[in-house]
């Protein structure tokens, strides 16, 4: 049991070290465009769209720092960096919901 | 697959609101019954993980990029429901914090991705692994299919999400508020580029995981006993 979980840890780490690979695929995702690429798109914002785009301001949107330069290695820490965040919090929050929820 | 904000109108993110806050509730009721403590580091392990291959962002053919989402595998591991409230965990701090799915599209988002991949992708492997052996590779075929359907189905739940947009929510004019596309241009895109390529890595994914574990430790596996603690059993159950 412990071997695994060391052993998937160790697995989780080089994927976490090769993140900025995910950089690297330039490219829109369906559904997930912006409303400057919607209006590139379509020659208009649908005006519910442009409503609710703009809600939430993330801290760290796109996995980069807010108005951090765009070089490749300054994107690259600041997605490893999303990476240790999503996996420190996220492990964590499950790690305590785990425990309380485990009877045996 | 992450629905930012804006792409679906009030009537659609409202109801998925209204589906998911039971679900998260059932799911935590399950969690407290099935979860042991044995697999709490696995537990842990699975969010961060899914969260990582999020990351990896993979372009195909046609200039648009997806990716993995690693749900099957947690569905097979630790069960549909404890992979509900992984995934949710996950795609709540990739909204809140990164802007990578919208708030409003978060219940959404989380039935796409947190309850359609552990649940297809379990009942699926099921399904093909029948009363095969445990360790039997017939069984790492069947990892690999449920990995495939599993995200294969969820973008064509996202891609009906969104095409029916312009049907439920427009101005009196017909122009669309929200996702402007139709079902017939959503569906057969976010379908093919999962089915011909991100559901192919998901598959990948779910089958290398599933043999280690396979290999390592049967017992991991939701709802499986290893010998030993079915030796036990049937003895208790003879005595």
């Amino acid at each position: 049991m412990e071997k695994i979980i060391r052993n998937l840890s160790i697995g989780l780490i080089i994927l976490m070290i090769f993140a900025p690979l995910g950089l690297l695929a330039v490219g829109e995702t369906f559904g997930e465009w912006g409303p400057e690429e919607v209006k590139e798109k379509l020659g208009f914002v649908p005006p519910g769209l442009e409503e609710l785009s703009d809600l939430w301001s993330a801290p760290m949107p796109d996995y980069a720092f807010v108005g951090g330069d765009e070089s490749m290695s300054m994107s690259s820490v600041a997605y490893i960096l999303s990476a240790v965040i999503g996996v420190v919090i996220g492990g964590g929050l499950l790690y305590f919901i785990g425990k309380k929820a485990a009877k045996n | 697959m992450h629905i930012p904000d804006g792409y679906l109108g009030p009537y659609t993110y409202v109801a998925f609101w209204i589906i998911m806050i039971p679900i998260w509730y059932y799911a935590g009721k399950k969690l407290n019954t099935e979860l042991k403590s044995r697999q709490v580091p696995l537990l842990a392990l699975s969010a961060a993980f899914s969260f990582v291959i999020m990351m990896f962002n993979v372009p195909i053919p046609g200039g648009s990029t997806g990716h993995a989402v690693g749900g099957a595998i947690i569905g097979i591991v630790l069960g549909p429901w404890a992979g509900v409230i992984a995934i949710s965990v996950t795609l709540v701090l990739q909204a809140l914090i990164f802007g990578d799915g919208g708030i409003t599209a978060i219940a959404a988002n989380c039935f796409n991705m947190g309850v359609v991949i552990p649940f297809v992708g379990y009942y699926v492997y099921k399904l093909i692994s029948g009363n095969s052996d445990i360790t039997s590779s017939k069984r790492i075929i069947a990892s690999a299919i449920a990995g495939w359907c599993s995200l294969t189905i969820a973008a064509f739940c996202t891609g009906v999400e969104f095409g029916i947009q312009p049907i439920l929510q427009h101005t009196a004019a017909g122009t669309p508020l929200y996702m402007p596309y139709p079902l017939s241009v959503t569906v057969p895109a976010m379908v093919i580029e999962h089915a011909f390529g991100f559901s192919i890595l998901e598959a990948v994914i779910t089958a290398i995981i599933f043999a280690y574990i396979q290999r390592t430790d049967v017992s991991l596996f939701y709802r499986e006993k290893s010998e030993v603690q079915k030796g036990k059993m049937k003895k208790a159950v003879t005595a």
